[in-house]
């Protein structure tokens, strides 16, 4: 698991130890998140990758190790001050009730206000900016209640882009979303990272969809280890995922883009057809 | 199926508020020429107000602000009626003179050492404990998250039942008992929800659990007490503006000064937090510290309103829930939850003391009874809501 990144990565951890709900899930975990990467984290249920990108944003503190961010550790920032510089998409946020689209996103700018500057200039333009990406800004006035999942999905990604942070960390993003809206869930990530440079974390669920937009792919398994990192296409093998999941494959090219595509290997038909 | 449909819509939008925007974000920050202003779609709800060059800058809604204005025109109405009328009618002018201090001697007793701390009193407490349910709503996510519900006034009422049955304390120490039984009784919840994470149901739960301990505790205090201090405990339990003097209201006045703008400072992070626990921290909110802050804040105040009227239901669960609907604020709205909570408890003891006008009616009995219809529509709206 050497890197060939440098160690003067913005965002990077170093022998975390981390626990959720009392259970140890990684212990002696390296971490580096090359700069301007899409990296995305993939692994069996349980393996510990929703909990380390909770560390990595300083949402939960590690038992042992630490976070670095831009050569300090994140635990000696301020909130707010982490928030302006890496943002988070959580699993599940709740709207308020009957708040209108575009003031859930203006929230995504708390990290840049205060008291008596609620709303400048400069807010109004991150948001616009941002639902613009997102192709939310024609929703400004509707209530996040009465948009459908993918809609909501794409709100809640502008509010984290009006944090205007170059870092995002996406936990599980396409979750609860039907296939065409992960698709694009998933697009907009790869345009925010290739025009405008963004560093993009995120946690997925599909192996093949990380390998399609990966840069960099890191593959954990239980216990929080980190088995291989790297270009997907350098990394991916069938003893890879049957090591990690258990799963017997075979990895082909995808058609469309030339990326890994892992096929589960058919069922063995040892029962006799049901009709004879 | 939306991509197009919502390119269509933006491009109609634009065209047809973009001049209502400029109006809108008016000529304050025009001035700034850094940021390009590109006319778009209105992105806020409501106004924002912007000095030149935009060092400083106010979110307004406008409903929020029409809400509050009305309700603040109701409370001055209720306090005028409250002044002028009862046994002893008074001009408006009569009133003024007494309150400046030039009027006469009969007029200046009524309205000084009679209705005026009974009314301020009646409306600090009704702030009060608005608030006090507002933040407690917002951090459970929960309509029931009110302290009267989750355990904080019987806990009061303990502390108060305690000093009256075995200490057999005066008035000022029945109120110290009360607070001091308020604060106690929220520590001791707060210790057991807090190992699970401060999670908003947790703390409705054990509450209410905790609430009908110390309602039988009560009960309990009550049967070992003699007819006198019981007669007196139960006079406390009803919840009464009556015989309310300077002390009180000034207490109550006191503490609403210090703890309501605490509770406007921390207001933004109370909606941040609204959206749970990762997304405010997210945002650069201090979650845990912030809950903390917010939570004894509003214990407080309710432990603060509870000691000087005894225990007056209702007003904490309601008062916000209707704010809120009547401003339609996806905010905690704690300016407006204050003044309608002063408004509903203000005009609770008008109608207790002129309408039942020979009865004494204490003001508990009627907030109690509104309080019981308006949990029954609370909990059958609720539980439909929840069914569909």
């Amino acid at each position: 698991m050497t890197g060939t990144v440098p160690p003067t990565a913005r965002l990077r951890a170093e022998d975390l130890t981390l626990s959720y709900d009392q259970r140890t899930v990684a212990t002696s975990l390296d971490v580096v998140i090359p700069d301007h990467s899409f990296t995305v984290i993939i692994g069996p249920n349980a393996c510990g990758k929703s909990t380390l990108l909770k560390a990595l944003a300083r949402m939960i503190k590690p038992q042992a190790g630490e976070v670095y961010l831009d050569g300090a550790a994140i635990a000696s920032y301020r909130s707010r001050e982490v928030a302006r510089r890496l943002g988070l998409l959580p699993q599940s946020s709740t709207a308020p009730g009957g708040i209108t689209v575009g003031d859930l996103v203006a929230r995504g700018r708390y990290p840049h206000q205060k008291l008596l500057k609620q709303w400048s200039a400069e807010d109004e333009s991150a948001v616009a900016e941002a639902m613009r990406q997102t192709g939310v800004l024609s929703l400004a006035d509707r209530p996040v209640d009465d948009l459908s999942g993918g809609q909501r999905q794409r709100v809640w990604l502008s509010m984290v882009l009006a944090q205007q942070t170059s870092i995002l960390l996406l936990d599980e993003p396409t979750t609860y979303l039907d296939i065409a809206h992960q698709v694009e869930v998933l697009d907009l990530c790869a345009d925010l990272h290739e025009h405008k440079g963004h560093t993009i974390v995120a946690v997925l669920h599909d192996l093949n969809q990380a390998c399609r937009y990966a840069t960099h792919l890191v593959v954990m398994k239980p216990g929080g280890i980190v088995a291989a990192e790297g270009d997907p296409s350098q990394i991916m093998t069938e003893e890879l995922i049957e090591d990690v999941f258990g799963l017997s494959c075979r990895i082909i090219e995808d058609p469309e883009t030339g990326t890994p595509l892992m096929v589960p290997t058919a069922r063995r038909r040892t029962a006799a057809p049901a009709t004879s | 199926m939306s991509a197009a449909h919502d390119a269509d819509t933006a491009v109609a939008h634009e065209s047809r508020t973009g001049d209502g925007h400029e109006s809108r974000t008016g000529d304050g920050h025009e001035s700034r020429t850094a940021v390009a202003h590109v006319p778009g779609p209105r992105i806020l709800s409501g106004s924002v107000l912007r000095t030149r060059g935009g060092r400083y800058s106010l979110r307004m809604q406008g409903r929020t602000v029409a809400v509050t204005v009305i309700l603040l025109v109701v409370l001055v109405a209720v306090m005028g009626i409250t002044l002028t009328t009862g046994d002893f009618d008074l001009s408006v002018g009569e009133v003024l003179e007494a309150l400046f201090g030039s009027g006469g001697g009969a007029a200046d007793f009524v309205v000084n050492t009679l209705r005026m701390p009974r009314l301020v009193t009646a409306l600090c407490v009704g702030a009060a404990l608005a608030v006090s349910g507002a933040i407690l709503q917002s951090l459970t996510a929960n309509p029931l998250g009110s302290p009267d519900i989750i355990g904080f006034t019987n806990g009061s009422a303990t502390g108060a039942l305690v000093v009256i049955v075995v200490l057999h304390g005066s008035m000022t120490q029945i109120a110290i008992g009360a607070l001091v039984g308020g604060l106690l009784t929220a520590a001791a919840i707060y210790l057991l929800v807090v190992g699970g994470g401060l999670q908003g149901f947790r703390l409705v739960v054990i509450g209410i659990g905790v609430s009908s301990l110390l309602l039988a505790a009560n009960s309990y205090l009550i049967t070992r007490a003699s007819w006198q201090e019981a007669l007196e405990a139960q006079a406390w339990l009803i919840g009464s503006l009556g015989n309310r003097g300077w002390d009180h209201a000034t207490a109550i006045g006191a503490a609403v000064a210090v703890l309501l703008p605490l509770a406007l400072l921390f207001a933004r992070r109370l909606s941040m937090v609204e959206m749970g626990d990762d997304t405010a921290r997210a945002l650069g909110v201090n979650v845990r510290a912030s809950r903390t802050a917010l939570l004894l804040i509003s214990v407080a105040l309710a432990a603060f309103a509870t000691a000087v009227t005894g225990p007056i239901w209702f007003v904490a669960l309601a008062a916000p829930q209707i704010a809120r609907k009547l401003t339609r604020s996806s905010g905690p709205a704690l300016v407006p939850a204050a003044a309608m909570g002063a408004v509903l408890l203000a005009g609770s003891d008008l109608a207790v003391q002129r309408v039942f006008s020979p009865a004494l009616l204490p003001v508990g009995t009627a907030t109690g009874t509104i309080g019981g219809l308006y949990l029954i529509w609370l909990l059958v709206t609720e539980s439909r809501k929840s069914r569909a």
